[in-house]
C-alpha cells in the first residue's frame, strides 16, 4: 500500500518524470538512500512503470484524429480476440480500448488528412473482422490530456 | 517535420521507455552519444516529443476504474462550451477532456477508486457541471497503446 510520502513523490514524478532523487528527497523531507527504496518498492510492486514520451501526432503531419467506437458481432465466439489481433496490425490505430457497456471496442486513429482518412477507413478499418458497427467521433481540441491520477 | 529511419528508431525507443539514458540508446541504435542528443534535441524543437509521461498501475495505486464518459452539451453557444470546459478541466478525477463532432460534444476519462466513488465523482462533480445533457458511461476493460505510424 501507498503511504502519503509514497503518494507525494509520485505527485512530484508526475509532474516531471525526470525528477533527480536528490531533488526529490529534498522536496519531501527524506535523503535520497530512503528516496531512491522507496521508488525501488513501487517498481518492485508494479505500481511505477516507468516513463514514455508523448509524440504529437500534428507536429509529424497527422491534422487528423478520430475515435472509432466500435460494437463487434458478439455471436462470432472468438470476435474479440480475432479483431484486437487484426486491429494492431494497423499502422494508424494508436490505441486500442475494450469497455463494458454499450462500446465494446474503441480505436484511436490518426490520419494525414480527410481524404487520407478516408483511405485507412475504407481499406483497412472496414476489413478487420467481426464489425457490428462503427461511430466515429472526431477530434476538435484536447482541453486536457495529462491523464495524471489524482494521487 | 520529416523523419528518417534513426529519428523512428529513437522515437520508437523512447516511447517504449523514456528512461533510458542518452548513453544506452546510443549504444543500442550504433550513434554517438553526442549524435543521439542531438536527434533528440531537433525531435523536442520541432514539437514531435511532446513531453514525458510518467507511467503508473492505475488499479495498483488505487484507482481500480477508469471510465470514458460521452457528454452532450444540453446548451451551445460560446460561452457554455467555455463554462463547460473550464469546470470539467479542474476536476481532479477527470484526466482528459476532447471537444469532438458526431455523436457526442464531449469525451472524458475519469478515474476512480471503485465503482461506488465513481457514482459519487459523477453525481456531484459530473451531473452538476454547467451545460450537461445526455451522458454515456463506457467503463475500461483493457487499454494498450500503440508505436503509430513510426
Amino acid at each position: 500500500m501507498l503511504d502519503d510520502v509514497d503518494r507525494r513523490l509520485l505527485r512530484l514524478l508526475q509532474v516531471d518524470p525526470g525528477r533527480g532523487v536528490p531533488d526529490l528527497a529534498e522536496a519531501v523531507g527524506s535523503t535520497p538512500a530512503r528516496v531512491t527504496r522507496r521508488l525501488d518498492t513501487m517498481r518492485e510492486a508494479g505500481v511505477l512503470l516507468g516513463s514514455r514520451i508523448a509524440i504529437d501526432w500534428r507536429a509529424l503531419g497527422y491534422a487528423v484524429a478520430v475515435s472509432l467506437r466500435i460494437t463487434l458481432d458478439k455471436t462470432a465466439s472468438r470476435a474479440f480476440d480475432e479483431f484486437l489481433v487484426a486491429a494492431r496490425l494497423v499502422p494508424e490505430v494508436i490505441e486500442i480500448q475494450t469497455f463494458l457497456g454499450q462500446v465494446d471496442v474503441r480505436l484511436s486513429l490518426i490520419a494525414r488528412d480527410l481524404a487520407d482518412y478516408q483511405r485507412i477507413y475504407r481499406e483497412l478499418i472496414l476489413e478487420l473482422p467481426h464489425i457490428a458497427d462503427i461511430e466515429a467521433l472526431m477530434n476538435v481540441a484536447t482541453i486536457k490530456a495529462d491523464e495524471s491520477l489524482p494521487l | 517535420m520529416s523523419l528518417d529511419d534513426l529519428d523512428r528508431a529513437i522515437l520508437r525507443a523512447l516511447v517504449a521507455n523514456a528512461d533510458q539514458s542518452t548513453t544506452r540508446l546510443a549504444a543500442k541504435l550504433g550513434l554517438s552519444q553526442p549524435a543521439t542528443w542531438r536527434r533528440i534535441k531537433r525531435l523536442q524543437e520541432a514539437g514531435v516529443i511532446a513531453g514525458r509521461r510518467l507511467q503508473l498501475d492505475a488499479a495498483k495505486a488505487g484507482f481500480g476504474v477508469t471510465v470514458f464518459l460521452g457528454v452532450k452539451l444540453a446548451t451551445k453557444g460560446r460561452v457554455s462550451l467555455e463554462d463547460f470546459e473550464r469546470a470539467v478541466g479542474a476536476i481532479p478525477e477527470v484526466q482528459s477532456v476532447e471537444h469532438v463532432l458526431g455523436l457526442y460534444d464531449y469525451r472524458l476519462r475519469v478515474v476512480a477508486r471503485d465503482l461506488a466513488d465513481f457514482e459519487r465523482v459523477l453525481r456531484r462533480r459530473l451531473m452538476t457541471l454547467p451545460g450537461v445533457g445526455a451522458v454515456e458511461a463506457n467503463v475500461l476493460l483493457s487499454e494498450e497503446r500503440r508505436p503509430g505510424p513510426i
